[in-house]
């Protein structure tokens, strides 16, 4: 046993101890905060010290460290690929897949008929590994961002539509009869009460699409794209093993992943603080 | 009339009648595209057709943009009945080599996503310091990392089924935990404060108050864990370079433009994944009936 796999257990013993009293001892939003924090803090921590301790080759796991330094030294490149997959990919097909199928899930509302099939085959194709119409989307729309940005409609079109259709069908009767005796038209009715109220489930849709859009625009990128972009950096560089870059992707991806549905949440909140789910 | 009943209900009560409805539109709208996206390669296949054999060649040429469905499941039924099981050429035995890797990487999720739930459930300490970074896990694209772990595990030795186990382990336990830390905690006060009447002990009150009322609450999570761990199967299998399995079917089909072979692979993942969530269905079903919560 060496000096790091002592310090090792011995930050992770301290850390547990720690954890366990304060949350225990005190409960406000400050601990609630802080408690995680620490924790991951910990973590990083545990995961360098047992890189160092154990002699792990970097090849294999390289310390957070080293992915710091490598995050910083290659910020232009990690901003080329950023907008190349999640500006011009993720995001266009997010906003292209999640506006049509709000549109057309206000329009097929209006048909009881076409509802009844569309949800059970709209449930059914959520499930399904959509991802795999990847290369078909490469083959159709060519190496660039516009087949990345195919694949994410796709991907995102679904339990969009879904969401959006079981929001809109949640009727209270008072409230509609509300409605009609204010004499209020379909668009009317629509837009200051159906809508509204089907916000609690569009913003889980768009939540639930928030990380498929990531997903589906960095693996289209192993089918096939020009020489920038996460997912074509990522593969290219667990080729040549340089595991150090690859985590550093990983890492925009992730904080990309966590501001995204940071934001999306934050709307939630202003959209739909009137439901309970909201409210503490 | 008994039988009319149910002719009666299968047309009008049930989603029967829409979903074949439906499908029947995205039927005819697939072969009414095909004909435009297929014509380029028509054209330069053959010379002076005129304009109905144009249409019957685009629905039926080897290499197509757009396969058609007949194609597809003419592929299908070839591969799959008409191939030895053991044979490379066999859907069966690449969706079975899938099959296996989803199998046990559901099967390691499940295991540690209802770990986790009970550590999250009984010990506060946990609950908030690794609840968050469970949620934070999932903005993150998982998948994004599939080719990594793989190639790591075979530098170090670890090839086959097991990596890409991991990787649907990573994408299934995600709802396993949600669901059973909602289920775990879903008995209200009342009931609680019964068993403490009865003087029931922390162990006592885990299996036979918490477990019971978490069981329907984990059967919704396994549906969305199941399907998620296909997923996972599938993306392994993508750049690894893999030679069997349904990834590596797609990625083989888009080497050599054999569109029927992506298209076909895809059929058959989407057939594996409905037969996974209905076998679940069916074991939820069974069991809540056992255990009289759904009557």
């Amino acid at each position: 046993m060496n000096l790091y796999l002592w310090l090792f257990f011995g930050i992770w013993i301290i850390g547990w101890w720690l954890n366990s009293i304060l949350s225990k001892k005190y409960n406000s939003n400050l601990i609630r905060f802080f408690v995680p924090t620490f924790f991951g803090i910990i973590f990083l921590i545990m995961w360098e010290l047992i890189v160092l301790g154990l002699n792990i080759n970097p090849v294999l796991l390289p310390a957070p460290t080293a992915i710091g330094s490598k995050f910083i030294e290659e910020i232009p490149t990690l901003w080329i690929d950023f907008t190349q997959t999640l500006i011009k990919g993720a995001l266009s097909g997010y906003i292209l897949g999640c506006g049509s199928a709000f549109i057309i899930a206000i329009l097929i509302d209006k048909f009881h008929f076409l509802k009844r099939g569309l949800l059970p085959l709209g449930n059914f194709v959520s499930a399904l590994p959509i991802v795999g119409m990847a290369p078909i989307f490469v083959m159709w729309f060519g190496f660039d961002w516009e087949s990345k940005c195919a694949v994410v409609v796709v991907m995102v079109f679904f339990p969009m539509l879904v969401n959006t259709v079981q929001g809109l069908s949640i009727i209270d009767k008072s409230r509609q009869d509300l409605m009609k005796t204010y004499s209020a038209s379909y668009l009317q009715t629509l837009f200051k009460l159906r809508l509204p109220s089907a916000l609690p489930f569009v913003f889980n849709g768009l939540k639930i699409c928030s990380t498929l859009a990531l997903i589906g625009a960095i693996v289209a990128e192993f089918f096939g794209s020009p020489i920038k972009g996460m997912g074509f950096r990522i593969s290219s560089e667990v080729g040549r093993f340089a595991l150090d870059m690859v985590w550093a992707e990983i890492f925009v991806a992730a904080l990309a992943g966590c501001l995204f549905y940071g934001f999306i949440a934050l709307m939630e909140k202003q959209f739909t603080f009137w439901h309970p789910s909201q409210q503490k | 009339m008994k039988f009319f009943n149910f002719i009666y209900s299968l047309f009008f009560r049930s989603n029967f009648f829409p979903i074949v409805f439906i499908l029947t539109v995205i039927g005819i709208f697939w072969y009414l595209i095909a004909i435009p996206m297929n014509t380029e390669k028509v054209e330069r296949k053959f010379k002076n057709l005129n304009s109905t054999e144009k249409i019957i060649q685009s629905w039926n040429l080897e290499k197509p943009k757009l396969p058609t469905p007949h194609q597809i499941v003419k592929e299908i039924v070839n591969t799959v009945f008409f191939k030895k099981i053991t044979s490379k050429r066999s859907l069966v035995y690449h969706g079975w080599i899938t099959l296996e890797a989803t199998l046990a990487g559901f099967f390691l999720g499940t295991v540690l996503g209802i770990l986790l739930a009970l550590g999250i459930v009984h010990n506060r300490a946990m609950d908030l310091s690794v609840m968050p970074w469970v949620i934070a896990s999932q903005t993150v694209p998982i998948l994004a990392i599939a080719p990594m772990i793989i190639v790591v595990m075979n530098s170090v030795g670890v090839t086959g089924l097991l990596p890409k186990a991991i990787i649907s382990m990573y994408l299934s336990f995600f709802p396993v935990v949600v669901g059973m830390v909602k289920g775990l905690r879903s008995p209200d006060q009342m009931q609680i404060d019964q068993m403490r009447t009865w003087s029931a002990s922390s162990n006592q009150l885990l299996w036979k108050l918490r477990f019971p009322s978490s069981v329907p609450y984990l059967f919704a999570s396994l549906k969305v864990g199941i399907a998620a761990s296909l997923v996972g199967a599938i993306v392994g299998e993508l750049p690894s370079g893999a030679i069997a399995g349904l990834g590596a079917r797609m990625l083989a089909g888009t080497y050599y433009g054999q569109t029927i072979m992506i298209w076909s692979a895809l059929f058959t993942a989407a057939f594996l994944a409905a037969f996974l969530v209905i076998t679940i269905n069916f074991i939820q079903n069974y069991t809540l009936k056992k255990m009289a919560i759904l009557t």
